[in-house]
């Protein structure tokens, strides 16, 4: 058989031990180290440079325009004894939890009927995303206009309808205010919450629902022992990143109100704007969004430990 | 346990039908098999069966009752799907009792109706786990728990071997076929697999382009398959066919292709000179001196058996030999069919010709 000539063998090259920069060269941490510091220094730079900045002023008199001294807590102690922190601390807990649990509903709501057979779904998908996509700025602007006291679409169509005789001051009343922001936060949300959840709906096998169907479920207790526990996990995702929005909202309420009237619609992080930026005391300001830090830790351990219960998710573990 | 009776049913999605009129009595306590080649409609006739598919012509009883208009959960029937489709966030006795729980039995009945399913299946340990942490045999047992626990009147099975491996696969096989002499439930079992089919099967039905092919018990179909299609996919390694022509020339024979000359027991009346397909099993080749000549391609010895591929008048054909032939490529061989075993097929229908 072995009638073919084998070609002389090469001589092989020595064998070099490798040195401990050979070894730092093929070495996949350190070449992942190197892949890893754009990310670290854009999170150093832009989050935590900025945030540790934020609370150091916190601890300062710095006004805009010189250069402050430690105080110690003193701007925490002034903000203790100080009505209108305390009011927009208040607002702040009553925007997020009313618009919050609102886009849930709704968000869940929407998807739930997206997620349906109908004509034109594509099409229906794409415009539910639309309150999302226009500019807050711009969105808040027009409902301003829906809003004003004088041109209200809103009061004229319900005096055409004769069933008011007058213009309803919608954000120079402060419950009527409170409405109106907390309404535009919520129509500009649940595109978010609706379009995630619908993500996640996607994800339930449909043989699932076909077991379900052969076990006996109706529609509703479909929902309820199928699609709800499934959605779970991606329930506590979302509403986190729509309690920290919703806490943290700026745009909607100063371009509609300012935080006014009387400071009824003034959320923790309009007033801090106004007493930093316009009023010019930076380290009062940066001590109201200090305290704004508490808050979002809770709504973050909240759902952290909501998703760590789910142990049904977990790996092929033996526990 | 009901019988079920499937009477002259249609399917269409849109304009395109599917199923052409399909009729499938099932006895009580029967397991039939529906076995075909992907997208003959077998799994669109199970699922229509148990309500998840609208028929649209035709009637399917189950006991008595037509049960056309009637919805999945009043049809007393239990499907265990391909995927196994677990409620990934149930542990597997809330997976077994949830249709217990739906129908409002209380919590003992429950978990009395649990354990016994358990019980039957070995999965009394593995209650509290959820379906993640389970191999594929075992939530393969859980689907079936979920079924059993039920009491339903029809087992249906949706493919429900093909996600396991080849070992499990003949392990489960077994497990089937035994809950099912032990429970004598109706089954309805789809499948791809003809060895399935042939190793489980009461009745075995062969689907092909929507349309029952055959229907019989598993050796009935092996030994007279009704027409070509049936006899090349029941049986492996698959038969062979020759093209060629019948002659009676003083006693019937088959001149194959290249004028090979192939035994006939008997022919068809007035068929001489008739294009037809012979067709032959492999395990129904001998080797004899007056066989036809073929020439060793490739020899597979499995142990138990020995393959041969062979050129037998320019065409392959597959023998498989009970015996340890040491044959070597190139190896001329004279190849016999045993003339009593041989099958004979109409050239354009395919329809049996010999009896």
């Amino acid at each position: 058989m072995a009638d073919i000539a084998l070609a002389p063998r090469r001589a092989k090259t020595e064998i070099r031990e490798a040195t401990a920069w050979d070894q730092l060269r093929h070495n996949k941490n350190w070449l992942g180290f190197w892949f890893m510091l754009p990310a670290l220094a854009f999170l150093i730079f832009f989050l935590a440079y900025p945030l540790g900045l934020g609370i150091w002023l916190s601890f300062t008199d710095t006004r805009i325009g010189r250069v402050g001294h430690f105080i110690g807590t003193e701007n925490y102690e002034w903000l203790w004894d100080d009505a209108i922190f305390w009011l927009s601390v208040f607002n702040t807990l009553l925007y997020t939890f009313i618009a919050s649990a609102v886009k849930f509903a709704v968000g869940l709501y929407l998807a739930l009927l997206l997620n349906e057979r109908m004509p034109f779904k594509a099409l229906l998908r794409a415009a539910v995303l639309i309150p999302f996509i226009v500019p807050t700025v711009l969105s808040a602007l027009a409902f301003w206009w829906i809003f004003d006291s004088q041109f209200s679409i809103i009061s004229w169509s319900l005096k055409h309808l004769g069933l008011i005789t007058q213009n309803i001051n919608f954000l120079g009343d402060t419950t009527w205010a409170r409405i109106c922001v907390i309404f535009a936060n919520i129509w500009r949300g649940v595109p978010f919450v609706a379009i995630t959840l619908l993500a996640g709906l996607q994800t339930v096998q449909p043989s699932l629902y076909e077991a379900a169907t052969l076990d006996g479920a109706s529609r509703w207790q479909m929902f309820r022992y199928i699609t709800y526990p499934l959605l779970t996990p991606i329930i506590a995702v979302v509403m986190t990143f729509s309690v920290l929005f919703t806490f943290t909202d700026f745009q909607l309420i100063w371009a509609m109100t300012r935080g006014g009237p009387v400071n009824a619609t003034h959320l923790m992080a309009t007033l801090s704007y106004q007493r930093a930026i316009i009023a010019g005391q930076l380290g009062e300001g940066a001590a109201i969004s200090s305290a704004m830090i508490p808050f979002l830790l809770a709504a973050i351990m909240v759902s952290w430990f909501g998703l760590q219960r789910r142990k049904w998710q977990q790996g092929e573990s033996n526990d | 346990m009901s019988s079920v009776q499937i009477r002259d049913v249609r399917k269409s999605f849109g304009n395109f039908e599917v199923l052409h009129g399909v009729s499938i009595p099932i006895e009580d306590g029967e397991f039939v098999v529906l076995v075909g080649p992907s997208g003959c409609g077998k799994s669109t006739l199970l699922r229509m069966l148990a309500g998840l598919e609208n028929i649209t012509s035709g009637t399917i009883s189950i006991g008595d009752r037509v049960v056309n208009n009637v919805q999945p959960k009043e049809r007393d029937i239990a499907m265990v799907f391909q995927n196994y489709a677990l409620y990934p966030h149930m542990t597997v006795a809330d997976n077994m009792g949830f249709s217990l729980k739906l129908r409002g039995a209380k919590p003992e009945e429950i978990s009395t109706g649990v354990k016994r399913a358990a019980e039957i299946l070995a999965l009394t340990p593995l209650l509290e786990r959820y379906p993640r942490q389970l191999s594929g045999g075992q939530r393969q047992r859980v689907a079936m728990g979920r079924a059993i626990v039920r009491d339903p009147q029809v087992f249906l099975f949706d493919e429900p071997l093909s996600n396991l491996d080849a070992k499990l696969r003949v392990a489960m096989r077994t497990e089937i076929k035994e809950l099912h002499q032990r429970l004598k439930t109706t089954t309805v079992y789809v499948t791809h697999d003809q060895i399935e089919a042939m190793t489980m099967a009461d009745k075995i039905v062969v689907m092909h382009d929507g349309i029952v092919e055959q229907m019989g018990s598993p050796l009935e179909l092996y030994d007279t398959p009704a027409n070509q299609f049936v006899a090349g996919f029941i049986g492996s390694p698959a038969m062979n066919f020759l093209k060629g022509n019948v002659k009676v020339n003083g006693a019937a024979y088959f001149e194959g292709p290249n004028g090979v000359r192939l035994p006939l027991k008997s022919a068809p009346a007035n068929s001489d000179g008739q294009p037809a397909v012979y067709g032959v099993r492999p395990e129904h080749f001998t080797i004899a001196d007056d066989g036809a000549e073929a020439e060793i391609v490739v020899v597979e010895p499995t142990g138990s058996e020995t393959q041969v591929f062979a050129k037998l008048g320019g065409e392959q054909v597959v023998a498989v030999f009970r015996e340890r032939h040491l044959f070597n490529p190139g190896d001329k061989v004279r190849l016999k069919p045993d003339p009593s075993l041989v099958h004979l097929f109409d050239d354009s229908t395919g329809k049996r010709l010999n009896s």
